[in-house]
């Protein structure tokens, strides 16, 4: 584990921009099991912003904490200049919050849930039909709530989320099991949500996911922060080596040694894999002895940032 | 706060109506009540069940009269009391003799002259005796008169009450009692402990909505409840087939009718705070609300069990009910009557909801 010190962290918040979020060494324990250790971050407005981190990183708890739901052992959190703890009736209107795992009224049709928690939040009944048309459940307005499939479900979730059309969003894993076009679905939607200015933030285990939509990520493991930047700068500052994996058949692992540009061989089943920094040369070499068959390229993601950070694969 | 940095100035949060936040909640308590139909069929129709069941069973024993062969004619026969026996005629004794033994009637009466024969079966030993007597008497009387003396003594026996307290009237606050404890019991335990587990309870509380809203929602849903069953099951059992009559201080069972709901309604939040999942909310609920059923004179007239029954039955909320709604309803008692147990009802209410709010919580976690 580094030291978080010496861990990555951008200089968040530049002078002049709003902080819709602000966190300070926030601690929680669950008896004898430390959930979150020290953690310091804060969230821009209009920013998506993600949590990243394996199972039990201890990324719902932070979530809970920022929404009210949970008092924090120590620390000091702001949301939207508001503490979120004890239960804030002022702060509420302006989050919006979608749980992990769906909350929904039993047998009622979308569109009711929808309407119920526009009465809840005390806006007219049209928000709950315009927001069903956001997240594109028009069509299944009458359908009850449990006949919804489960990406159905998570945009109802996140509609009801939005019903009140608030500044700051949690979302607690929006995308967790469901299938990959789904996923896709979501992500425009989410995307689509950002650019009509709200700020999100969001937890997610899926490391492509946070390259994909966030702004900025906090890597989170043991509870606490390992990094916190842009995806792509995370990946940049990495400055990992580019892996070039082709066939045995196509090329043994002595004759790639020789190839210009590698830097280390390894062999790895029926593939060599060969590591560089200049994979430019090395694919320019291959191209010329006609050996492009097969051949795939890898360049370092946010996976190899987390394996850079922590000297461990990523359990999602 | 960071230098340089600013937070998103608040904005004075908008005022949203109790009023519609209570009428959504409402709404949606409605909606999940009338869209299971196991728990309409459970509330409307299984109470309706145990009254056709009792109601039929007790009813038959105590509205039938005394059937009774008759052979021939006479001065005898033309007086056997007509409200009393329900006097079936045959052209021949074998054949009247036949429909005993065939238990079709329990005796005949013949008269051949100035001799009197009764034939009876054994098997029931109540009616035939009954039948001994009433023929007995008629014979008698038919000697004094054909006497020609004025009896010396005479015998006026009339009841005490207008109606006698027929099976019906005993079963039917007893049944209702029972069901309107039930569903309130049974409802609000499950609402909270599937609006928990559903995080509906943490998402609600999320919103600005208070807390007592969705409490308030409840009660309000249990009340109408229990008064829509009430009036279903009483139209029911005022049908001609089961012959229920109201007293006419009827309308004093509905303040016991809410303090009733209340006590079990406080029952159902304490076995919702501390059941995790529904079926052990259904378990729990079951195992108080039924055996008090059967210790506090739902299915009978709890004065005629064992003393001990009855010492028992005081600790139980839904014995109070009983005799709340009996007193009121068919016992003719007036609003008197209801006050000792509308107030132990409430405050059993308050004691248990206190015990139940303290062991609540919001997460199943």
């Amino acid at each position: 584990m580094p030291d978080p010190t010496t861990a990555r962290f951008a200089s968040h918040a530049p002078a002049g921009r709003e902080v819709a979020v602000d966190v300070r060494e926030l601690h929680k324990r669950y008896g004898g099991t430390v959930a979150v250790d020290g953690l310091t971050f804060a969230v821009d407005v209009g920013e998506f912003f993600g949590i990243l981190g394996p199972n039990g990183a201890g990324k719902t708890t932070t979530l809970e904490i920022m929404e009210g739901i949970r008092r924090a052992d120590a620390g000091d959190v702001t949301v939207l200049g508001e503490r979120p703890w004890p239960r804030n009736p002022a702060l509420l209107p302006r989050i919006g919050v979608q749980l992990q795992g769906s909350a929904f009224f039993e047998k009622l049709t979308a569109r009711e849930q929808l309407e119920t928690f526009a009465a809840l939040y005390g806006v007219p009944r049209r928000r709950a039909h315009e927001m069903l048309d956001v997240v594109g459940l028009s069509g299944r307005s009458k359908v009850l709530e449990d006949r919804l499939s489960g990406g159905e479900r998570q945009r109802l979730s996140i509609a009801c989320a939005l019903v009140h059309d608030p500044a700051l969003l949690f979302l607690d894993e929006p995308t967790a099991s469901l299938d990959p076009q789904a996923r896709r679905n979501l992500w425009d939607l989410l995307r689509d949500i950002q650019q009509r200015g709200k700020t999100i933030v969001y937890t997610t285990h899926s490391i492509d996911e946070a390259e994909a939509l966030c702004d900025r990520v906090a890597i989170l493991d043991h509870g606490r922060l390992l990094a916190l930047d842009a995806p792509r700068t995370l990946v940049r500052e990495l400055d990992a080596a580019t892996r070039v994996r082709l066939p045995r058949l196509v090329l043994d692992a002595a004759a790639a040694r020789a190839l210009p540009g590698a830097d280390t061989v390894e062999e790895d089943g029926a593939d060599v894999v060969i590591t560089s920094r200049s994979p430019a040369q090395v694919v320019a070499a291959l191209a010329a002895s006609d050996r492009l068959d097969g051949v795939s390229l890898r360049t370092a993601t946010l996976e190899d940032v987390f394996l850079d950070l922590t000297g461990r694969a990523y359990r999602a | 706060m960071r230098t340089g940095a600013t937070t998103v100035p608040a904005v004075p949060a908008v005022r949203v109506s109790r009023r519609s936040q209570l009428a959504a909640l409402s709404v949606a308590m409605l909606r999940g009540f009338f869209r299971d139909r196991i728990t309409i069929f459970l509330t409307f129709l299984f109470p309706l069940m145990f009254l056709v069941v009792f109601g039929l069973i007790f009813g038959s024993q105590a509205t039938d009269s005394i059937r009774i062969g008759v052979v021939g004619d006479g001065a005898v026969l033309d007086q056997l009391p007509d409200g009393i026996v329900d006097i079936q005629r045959y052209d021949t004794l074998a054949e009247a003799q036949e429909a005993v033994r065939r238990g079709d009637i329990p005796a005949v009466v013949s008269q051949e002259g100035g001799a009197i024969s009764l034939d009876y079966s054994a098997a029931d030993q109540v009616r035939s005796g009954t039948i001994q007597s009433i023929v007995g008497a008629v014979v008698g009387q038919a000697n004094q008169s054909a006497a020609g003396q004025p009896p010396q003594f005479a015998l006026y026996a009339q009841q005490v009450e207008a109606d006698a307290l027929q099976p019906i009237q005993f079963i039917t606050p007893g049944i209702m009692s029972w069901g309107v404890a039930t569903s309130a019991a049974f409802g609000a335990s499950l609402t909270l402990v599937a609006w928990r587990r559903r995080q509906v309870l943490r998402r609600v509380r999320l919103s600005p909505t208070p807390v007592w809203a969705v409490l308030a929602a409840r009660i309000g849903l249990s009340l109408s409840v229990a008064v829509g069953q009430a009036t279903v099951f009483v139209l029911v059992a005022l049908l001609p087939i089961f012959g229920l009559r109201l007293s006419g201080t009827w309308w004093l069972a509905l303040p016991v009718l809410v303090a009733g709901t209340l006590a079990f309604l406080a029952v159902g939040l304490l076995v919702g705070a501390v059941s995790r999942t529904e079926e052990a909310a259904s378990a729990m609920a079951n195992f108080i609300v039924l055996p008090m059923a059967f210790l506090s004179g739902t299915f009978f007239d709890i004065r005629a069990a064992p003393l001990w029954m009855q010492t028992l039955s005081q600790a139980m909320p839904l014995r109070h009910m009983n005799d709340g709604m009996l007193d009121v309803m068919v016992r003719r008692l007036g609003a008197g009557a209801i006050v000792a147990p509308v107030t132990i009802l409430l405050g059993f209410a308050v004691v248990v909801s206190a015990i139940a709010l303290r062991l609540f919580r919001w997460d199943s976690i």
